[in-house]
Parts: C-alpha cells; sequence; structure tokens
C-alpha cells in the first residue's frame, strides 16, 4: 500500500542508511471491548543527528508506536503483529529477548513525559542514573555514583554532588525531567525517543527543557524521536514531522513546510486551531467530533467523518501516503499525504 | 506527605521549609501553622459560586455513580459474586429460620445416642452429647451470623467515622486518634480477649460483639484513614475545594464514594474473620457458652472426640469454613470491580 | 530520619501508657484477688483488710497502677498468689513462645512472600490462581481446626513428627505447630504481596526500569519488590500481635509451657500479677516490633523519611 511512498520518502536520506526505520508497523490492542487497532501500517525512517517530531492526539497511536520500537509495549493486551522495525539495519522484532535489551538503555534511550511516575520514588536518582552504567557496562557502585554526578552536571542541574543522593519527590518538575534526560543520555544512545517530553511542565522551564535536549541531540549527533501533542513544541527543534491520526500516518513533511502549507485537512486543522495574536476576537477554529474509537475504525479514511472536505471516496477507499508535489509537478522532497484530495487541500 | 502540587522551588531549601510545614512532630509552632494553612483551604472560598459548585457536584456524583455502574456491570458478570452471593443469601435464611430445614431440636439430646454416625434420624450422626450434629450445624448458623454481622457492622461504623475524620482533618485530631488507635491496636485480638472475656461473667452474643467491636475498629480505623488520605490528595478534591465544597460536602459527595471501596472490602473480609474468631473464642473458653447453639462451641466439643466421631468436627467445620469464604469472595469480587487499576 | 527516630519514641509512650492501663484495669475488673487466694473460703475480715493493703489493693486504681509500673521498671514483677516470683515463671514460659513466634514469623515471610510475588508475577496464570485458592481455604478454617487436623495426620496418623513439644521446646519440634500459627497469617501476606506486586507491575516506573534496559530479575527485586514490599513490611509489623495472640492457641493445641499457657493459668486462678505481668511484657515486644516495623518503612519508603 504506502510501501512506495515510504521508500519514497527515505530516498532522501540514502546517503547513508537511516538509523531507523520503521516499515508497515501494525500494533493492536486486545481488550475486553474487542480489537483496538492502535497502529495501521505506520512507516517513518529517523537518521543520526535527524529530530523527527510525531504529532497527534492522544490514541492517535504516536505513543504506541514509540514503545513498540523501544520494545517496552504492554504485552499482553498490547501485540505487534506486523511489520519490521529496522535499528541500524537490524530487524528488531527478530532480535532475541536478551539482545533487544542491551539495546534498550544503550543505544536507544526513552524520555518518559511525567518524570515524577516515571522515576521510581524509592531509590535515589543518582543510583538510578548509575544503575545505567552499572548494568550495561558492569561499572563499580563507587564510579557509577561519580557517573550520575558527571551527568547531573552535564544536563544543568545545579549542586549536583549533593543532589545524587536524594530522591525524586525532593526535585522540582524540571529538574525531574533533566534527571530523565540525564538517564537517557547515560550511554550516549544513537537514538532517543522524547514521549511528551515537555508537556508535564511550565512554560517557561518547557523551553529550557526543550532546549537542553536539542543541545545534546546536535551535540552527541544522536538521532531524536519527538512525539508530541503540541504543534508549538516541534517548530523549533525538529527536522521533520509525521503526522498521525487513528493508528496511521496522514502526513508527512519538513517542519517548515507542514507549517506554510499543509496537504492534510486534518493537518490543517490542527494548525487553524493554534491560538493566534492577529486572530484576536474572532472565534478559535475547532476541527468537529471526536477522534474515532480505534476499536471501530471508520471504513476509507480513518478522518472522513470530520473531515470538511469529505467526499464518496473517502467512505470507500482507504487513502495511502501519496507523494505531494507542487501544482507544476515539482518535486518536493520528503511530504506526504495520506488524502484523497491532497491537491485540492494544498494548492486549493 | 509532602504536598506535591506546591512544590516550591529548584533549590533544595525550598523543600526542606515546605517539609517543616506538612509534619506532624509534636513541635507547636509547626503544627498550629499547618493547621492555619489546612484551615484556610478548607474554608469555603465564596458564597458566589453556588452555581458552579452546583454544576461540579453534579458532575462530580456522576463520577461516583459510574464508579460504582462500573463496578457493578463488573460485578454482574462474575461468577464469584453471584456464588459467594447466593450462599450468603442461603445463610442468613438458614440464620433466620433454621426450622424450614430441620425439625429436630439443636436441645434435644440424649447421652445414650452419643457419637453415632450418620443415620436417617440424624443424617450428620450426634456429637458427644448425643445431639443432632445436622441440626445444631444449622441453628448454629444463627449466633455466628449474628456476631459476624453486627460486630463487622459496629467496628465499621466506628472505625470509618474516627479513621475519616483523623484522615480528613488532620493535625491534632489525627495525633490523638491515631495514638488511641495505637492504644487498642496494642492489645492483641485474643489475649485481650482471654482478658477481657473472662472479667465478665455473661457469654451473651452481645458481649462477644462488643468484645469484637472493642478491639475491631482500630483496623478498619487505619484503612479509612489512610484511603481518606489518599482521596483527599486527589486532584478532584482540590478542584472542589478550590470551588468552594465545604467540608462536609467534600467528605460526602467527593472523598466517601472513593474512601469507601476498600473499607467495604476490609469489612467483608473482617466479618468472615469475626466468625472465625467467635470459634477460637469458644475454644479458648472465652467465648460463646451453651445454652447459645453456635459453630464455635460445636467445635470445641469436638476437640476431644473428633478422632473417633470425624463428624463432630467436621461438619461445623465445614459450615463455619464455608461461610468465612463467601465472605472473602464476597469482598474480593467487590474489589476487583472497585479497583479500576486491577483490570 | 534522627527526628522521625524521636518522634516516634515520643508516639511509643502514651501508647504504652495507655494500653498497660487498659490491661491493668480490665485485669482488676475480674474480680477479688483476696478472695481467689482463699478458694472462697469465708476470711477474717481483718486478714484480707491487712492483704488489701500489702498488696495496694486498698489504694484507688490509678495509684495501684502506678506503684506496679513503677516496680516494674525496677524489674520487679510481683509474686504470683502461689509464692513463685512473675519473672521465674517468665524466664520458663518466653523462651518457648519466642521461639514458637519465631519460627511461625519466618514461615510466614519467607513463604508468604514468595507465593505472592510468584503469583502477582503471573497474574492470570494457573499458578495464580491455585495460589488464590489454597490462600482462602486457609483464611476460611479456623485456625485451632487446621492444628487439630494437622496434628491428628501428621503426627497422630502418620508419625512424622510428636504430637506435642518436648519439654525445652527444641527447634524442630516447632516446625509443625509454627507452621499451623504462620498458616492463616501466610496466606495474607501472600494475597497482600501478590496485590501490592500486580499494581506495581504496570506503574511508570517499572515501565521506565524495562526502558533501561535493565535485566529483568534486577527490574522485579531492585525496582518493583522494593516499592511492592512496603504495604507488606507494615502488615508483617501489625501481624506480630496475632501471632502472640495466634500462640494461645497453638499453644493449647501442641501442649507447648509458653506465655499463653502460664497466662490461662493466671487468668483461671485469678492471678492478677502474673496476668499484668506477662501481659504487660507482650505489649511492649509488640509496641518495639511495630517502631522496628516502622523505621523499617522509612528506610523502605523515602517519602515517608522526609515528610
Amino acid at each position: 500500500m504506502s510501501t512506495a511512498s515510504s521508500a519514497r520518502m527515505t530516498t532522501a536520506d540514502t546517503t547513508e542508511a537511516p538509523l531507523l526505520q520503521v516499515r508497515d508497523l501494525h500494533v493492536e490492542f486486545r481488550t475486553r471491548e474487542g480489537v483496538a487497532k492502535a497502529v495501521n501500517g505506520v512507516n517513518y525512517s529517523v537518521s543520526a543527528g535527524e529530530t523527527l517530531a510525531i504529532l497527534g492526539e492522544s490514541g492517535s497511536g504516536k505513543s504506541v508506536s514509540s514503545q513498540a520500537v523501544m520494545g517496552i509495549l504492554d504485552s499482553p493486551p498490547g501485540f505487534i503483529t506486523g511489520g519490521e522495525i529496522l535499528f541500524k539495519g537490524r530487524d528488531l522484532l527478530t532480535v532475541g529477548r536478551e539482545d533487544r535489551r542491551k539495546i534498550r538503555g544503550a543505544q536507544m534511550a526513552m524520555v518518559f513525559q511525567d518524570a515524577l511516575s516515571a522515576l521510581n520514588p524509592v531509590l535515589t536518582v543518582g543510583y538510578q542514573l548509575g544503575e545505567m552504567f552499572r548494568t550495561h557496562k558492569g561499572t563499580s557502585r563507587k564510579d557509577a555514583k561519580t557517573k550520575a554526578v558527571e551527568l547531573m552536571e552535564r544536563v544543568g542541574i545545579p549542586g549536583a554532588r549533593e543532589r545524587v543522593n536524594q530522591y525524586p519527590h525532593q526535585f522540582s518538575g524540571g529538574m525531574r525531567q533533566r534527571v530523565m534526560i540525564a538517564m537517557a543520555l547515560a550511554l550516549e544512545p544513537d537514538l532517543i525517543i522524547a514521549d511528551e517530553p515537555t508537556t508535564a511542565l511550565d512554560v517557561t522551564v518547557q523551553a529550557q527543557v526543550m532546549e537542553l535536549l536539542a543541545d545534546l541531540q546536535r551535540e552527541y549527533n544522536m538521532g531524536l524521536i519527538l512525539i508530541t501533542h503540541d504543534l508549538g513544541v516541534v517548530a523549533d527543534v525538529a527536522d521533520k514531522i509525521a503526522v498521525m491520526y487513528a493508528g496511521r500516518i496522514v502526513e508527512t513533511a519538513p517542519v517548515h513546510e507542514l507549517y506554510a502549507r499543509p496537504a492534510h485537512p486534518y493537518t490543517k486543522g490542527l494548525l487553524e486551531s493554534i491560538p493566534r495574536l492577529d486572530q484576536k476576537g474572532r472565534d478559535l477554529f475547532a476541527i468537529k467530533g471526536l477522534p474515532p474509537n480505534l476499536v471501530r475504525i471508520p471504513a476509507g479514511c480513518a478522518f472522513n467523518p470530520r473531515c470538511p472536505m469529505a467526499q464518496e471516496i473517502c467512505r470507500a477507499e482507504v487513502p495511502p501516503l501519496f507523494a505531494v508535489t507542487e501544482a507544476d509537478g515539482a518535486e518536493l522532497a520528503g511530504r506526504g499525504s495520506a488524502c484523497h484530495f491532497w491537491k485540492e487541500t494544498l494548492h486549493g | 506527605m509532602p504536598d506535591q502540587n506546591t512544590d516550591p522551588a529548584d533549590d533544595p531549601m525550598g523543600t526542606e521549609v515546605h517539609s517543616a510545614f506538612a509534619t506532624p512532630t509534636p513541635n507547636l509552632a509547626s503544627m498550629e501553622s499547618e493547621q492555619l494553612v489546612e484551615r484556610e483551604q478548607l474554608e469555603p472560598e465564596d458564597p458566589e459560586d453556588k452555581d458552579n459548585l452546583e454544576d461540579r457536584d453534579d458532575r462530580q456524583r456522576e463520577r461516583a455513580r459510574s464508579l460504582w455502574q462500573d463496578a457493578w456491570r463488573d460485578l454482574r458478570g462474575n461468577w464469584i459474586f453471584w456464588v459467594s452471593s447466593l450462599v450468603i443469601v442461603f445463610l442468613v435464611i438458614v440464620a433466620i429460620w433454621p426450622g424450614l430445614f430441620t425439625s429436630t431440636s439443636p436441645l434435644a439430646c440424649n447421652l445414650s445416642n452419643s457419637l453415632q454416625g450418620s443415620s436417617s434420624a440424624h443424617p450428620f450422626g450426634t456429637d458427644n452429647q448425643g445431639c443432632d450434629i445436622y441440626s445444631r450445624t444449622l441453628h448454629g448458623a444463627r449466633a455466628s451470623i449474628t456476631v459476624g454481622f453486627f460486630a463487622t457492622i459496629g467496628s465499621v461504623l466506628v472505625g470509618a467515622v474516627l479513621g475519616g475524620l483523623a484522615g480528613f482533618f488532620g493535625g491534632w485530631w489525627d495525633a490523638i486518634l491515631s495514638r488511641i488507635t495505637d492504644i487498642f491496636f496494642g492489645i492483641p485480638l485474643l489475649l485481650g480477649a482471654m482478658v477481657f472475656l473472662t472479667a465478665i461473667d455473661s457469654h451473651s452474643v452481645w458481649i462477644v460483639v462488643a468484645f469484637l467491636v472493642i478491639l475491631g475498629w482500630p483496623q478498619i480505623a487505619r484503612i479509612a484513614r489512610g484511603s481518606v488520605i489518599t482521596a483527599k490528595q486527589q486532584d478532584y478534591v482540590t478542584a472542589a475545594r478550590a470551588l468552594g465544597a465545604g467540608n462536609s460536602r467534600l467528605m460526602l459527595r467527593h472523598i466517601l464514594p472513593n474512601a469507601v471501596a476498600p473499607i467495604i472490602v476490609v469489612g467483608t473480609i473482617a466479618l468472615g474473620s469475626y466468625i472465625s474468631l467467635e470459634a477460637t473464642l469458644s475454644f479458648l473458653g472465652v467465648g460463646l457458652a451453651p445454652p447459645t447453639v453456635s459453630w464455635g462451641i460445636d467445635l470445641s466439643n469436638a476437640v476431644q472426640v473428633f478422632r473417633n466421631a470425624p463428624g463432630t468436627l467436621f461438619y461445623p467445620a465445614a459450615a463455619l469454613s464455608i461461610t468465612v469464604l463467601a465472605f472473602i469472595m464476597l469482598g474480593d469480587a467487590v474489589r476487583e470491580a472497585l479497583d479500576p487499576k486491577l483490570r | 530520619m534522627g527526628r522521625y527516630v524521636i518522634r516516634r519514641l515520643l508516639q511509643m509512650i502514651p501508647v504504652f501508657i495507655g494500653t498497660t492501663f487498659l490491661i491493668f484495669y480490665m485485669v482488676y475488673a475480674l474480680g477479688d484477688p483476696v478472695n481467689a487466694m482463699f478458694a472462697g473460703k469465708a476470711v477474717d475480715p481483718a486478714v484480707a483488710a491487712q492483704i488489701r493493703h500489702q498488696l495496694w489493693l486498698d489504694r484507688p486504681l490509678w495509684e495501684q497502677y502506678l506503684h506496679y509500673m513503677g516496680n516494674i521498671f525496677q524489674g520487679n514483677f510481683g509474686t504470683a498468689y502461689n509464692g513463685e516470683e512473675v519473672t521465674t515463671l517468665m524466664g520458663t514460659a518466653f523462651p518457648n513462645t519466642l521461639k514458637l513466634t519465631t519460627v511461625a514469623f519466618s514461615i510466614e515471610c519467607v513463604l508468604g512472600i514468595l507465593l505472592g510475588v510468584f503469583s502477582g508475577l503471573k497474574r492470570g496464570r494457573f499458578v495464580d490462581t491455585l495460589v488464590l485458592i489454597l490462600t482462602l481455604l486457609v483464611i476460611s478454617i479456623p485456625v485451632f481446626v487446621i492444628g487439630l487436623v494437622a496434628q491428628y495426620f501428621i503426627a497422630v496418623k502418620w508419625h512424622i513428627v510428636d504430637p506435642s513439644v518436648a519439654y525445652g521446646s527444641p527447634w524442630q519440634d516447632l516446625i509443625l505447630p509454627g507452621a499451623v500459627l504462620a498458616s492463616v497469617s501466610l496466606a495474607y501476606v501472600a494475597r497482600l504481596t501478590r496485590t501490592s506486586v500486580a499494581e506495581n507491575v504496570r506503574a511508570d516506573y517499572v515501565r521506565t526500569a524495562v526502558a533501561k534496559g535493565l535485566p529483568r530479575r534486577r527490574v522485579v527485586t531492585n525496582h518493583l519488590l522494593r516499592n511492592s514490599l512496603i504495604p507488606v513490611v507494615t502488615f508483617l509489623g501489625t501481624d506480630l500481635g496475632a501471632l502472640m495472640g495466634g500462640a494461645l492457641v497453638t499453644e493449647r493445641i501442641f501442649n507447648i509451657q509458653g506465655v499463653g499457657y502460664y497466662l490461662y493459668q493466671g487468668i483461671l486462678q485469678q492471678n492478677s500479677p502474673t496476668v499484668v505481668g506477662f501481659v504487660t511484657i507482650l505489649v511492649i515486644v509488640y509496641l518495639v516490633a511495630n517502631l522496628l516495623v516502622d523505621l523499617l518503612y522509612a528506610v523502605l519508603d523515602p517519602r515517608i523519611r522526609y515528610a
């Protein structure tokens, strides 16, 4: 279905093989209410030093797909039912459990949303940081602590030497998130997946944490997958964006092009629902309706019940990820839209 | 417990200052200020918010209702719930009208008939006094279930109210009530029973109930205190409080429906253990005494003879265990239904 | 931490006073010890009055209590009415009960936690269901019935062990009584551990630990168990009281001359010094155990320690 377009998408990166390539990934949750299809054939790739933002509402499958990549999907009820996850050319879905574990944390690491609950409340921050070195590198307890202090200094936690023995609840939200980032960074992985890393934070702190993440990524030339529902967070740091809806990628584009000229009605709706100063006084735009129930995804394009442009074809055929071009047919690198009417959306 | 919502700053000093407020140490200054802070938060802020409040309240009620509705939906499909409920209903019927199932009197004993095996006249045989075990087992339900029910109701009422208040108000209330709980907790149940029940001549059902309530309520109080504190810290309670909900409103509408689940669960399980305890007290010779008919009395009578007549021990023990089991399983089913985390 | 310890110690004082006074009050409500001494025979009122005076029985209850407690703190637990020092009785009784409780507590901790962790990790599987059913059965049968039946089959019928415990309570004799005493608590510990583990297994920090690439064993022991066992430890502390109470029953069944035996004798003979003395010691043991558990709790959960 969309293999052609995904191949097309990755041509931009063919100078060197992408770090991570997700191909036609399917994940479903088998619940009491039925089978929820959380991820339905997702394709994306990230290269070293590149930042991919995955944008979507809750339930769009953005977190689930990244958990599948990390190998931390709750199973049951979650099951990967198809696809490939190529990391440095190796399909992670065929790698044995023990090898997979060794990759986690060392070569790919994750930053979670709510650091307060994601950090173990009864262990010191230093212990939890040091654990990375102790389990993956066999570092001694003492050296691990020294490294933990270095890491905390690296991510800008003041008084690291004293605070290394404190517990997560003794840190403020921003500092806790820095600890999370330090933990992900510990073994200098090639890929970091940040799942809503700033959602739980104050706006001022959000910017600092985002900046830290971006700086570190540049410095260590890591691939970064940034999962978020916040368009504002993405703009400054991401290179390219994949917009997800009901378990599919509906649009991909380099970040600034997506903001300037969305090629999918859903993206367009999202952009229009951002409050802007020049709109003062007018009603805020909102996409009508609710995200679909993943147990009963609408036939055809999943967005069709909410789409202002929906036609007969949208209810009948699932749109593949079309390669998006200029009106004159000129190629737009890295752009794709899963809309039957992308031309109308983009140019109309 | 430090209040996470107001974690003030990044510096370690911030947390230290903060923790001084949250410490219920016998430090008068800090306690007083803590109470002040708390009272300020507790007072209804603005009567004008009434409309808003009602609105919020409705939603809250809906939330609570849907919790119970969810639980009910869950329970309806759970066979354990139905089996244990049926057993309990049956036991209650037996307890109220034992005559429906047997015409033999449990006290019509004939020593010349003692320790007989099962026969058509005595389906479960007879005990060492020559009493009909079948009849005694049926009639014993009343005493055991009465003890279980009323001891539970009593200790849940006392425990939930005192523990809940301690958890809700904190401060001095909590300190004093917690110490009182500790005092009663300091006396192991069976130990207290030996001392207390020998001191009293009467061995009626109500004395045993009173005793179980006196030494049983602290357990419920601790649970209630804990769950109220947990519920109090939930965001929606903070929200309701910010919207000006008064103390009684907070307690009845917001905290109670969510704190009550663990109490119900512990209560049902306690009911089972009280029934079991009544038997143990009889075994120790300080519980119910004849002419009351109870499983405990029959079991302790069976101690001397069960090696030759297993029925004397088996039937009352089976009846008692099934009863206890039914209540525990009911409690378990309810807990699973009420606790969405376990789903 | 130091402040926490001091606070807990201070809190213990009113509890100790309250509990012992309650016991004191109950025992003295037992009846007239002078009558008991003379086994209900008519006594010369003058002699009775003199004895009462010697025993401080003519004072108000609180004075008696203070007097008694004052003596206790000088190591003087008084004399039983038959002339024996209460401390001598304690010397015979407590080692036996202590050994029995130790055996039971060890069985409870080790087996209970193991079963609970195992079934919590395998939630919904066969092992889990089996553990749940077995523990339910154990909880629903009164301990003394379990004890009697176990004694009958294991000792009397199959001759695996002796039906009653030999003088001096050798450890191997205490395994069966200890297991019986532990049975119900063990079942509770297993169920509590199971619930706690099953709840924590989906916690965010466990997911983080997995994402860190920690080996499964480390995730379970260092992260999952560390948190899941906190409520279990609290339960174990409060359960010591139940064990000491349950020891009364077990001692009766297996004929162990421990605290239960002497306490029972004391109560039958309305021998107040024995009863109050024994119960006071038990209460102290219980309170200290609870203190230790609380401290352990603070060690395990830093959120308490720094609160």
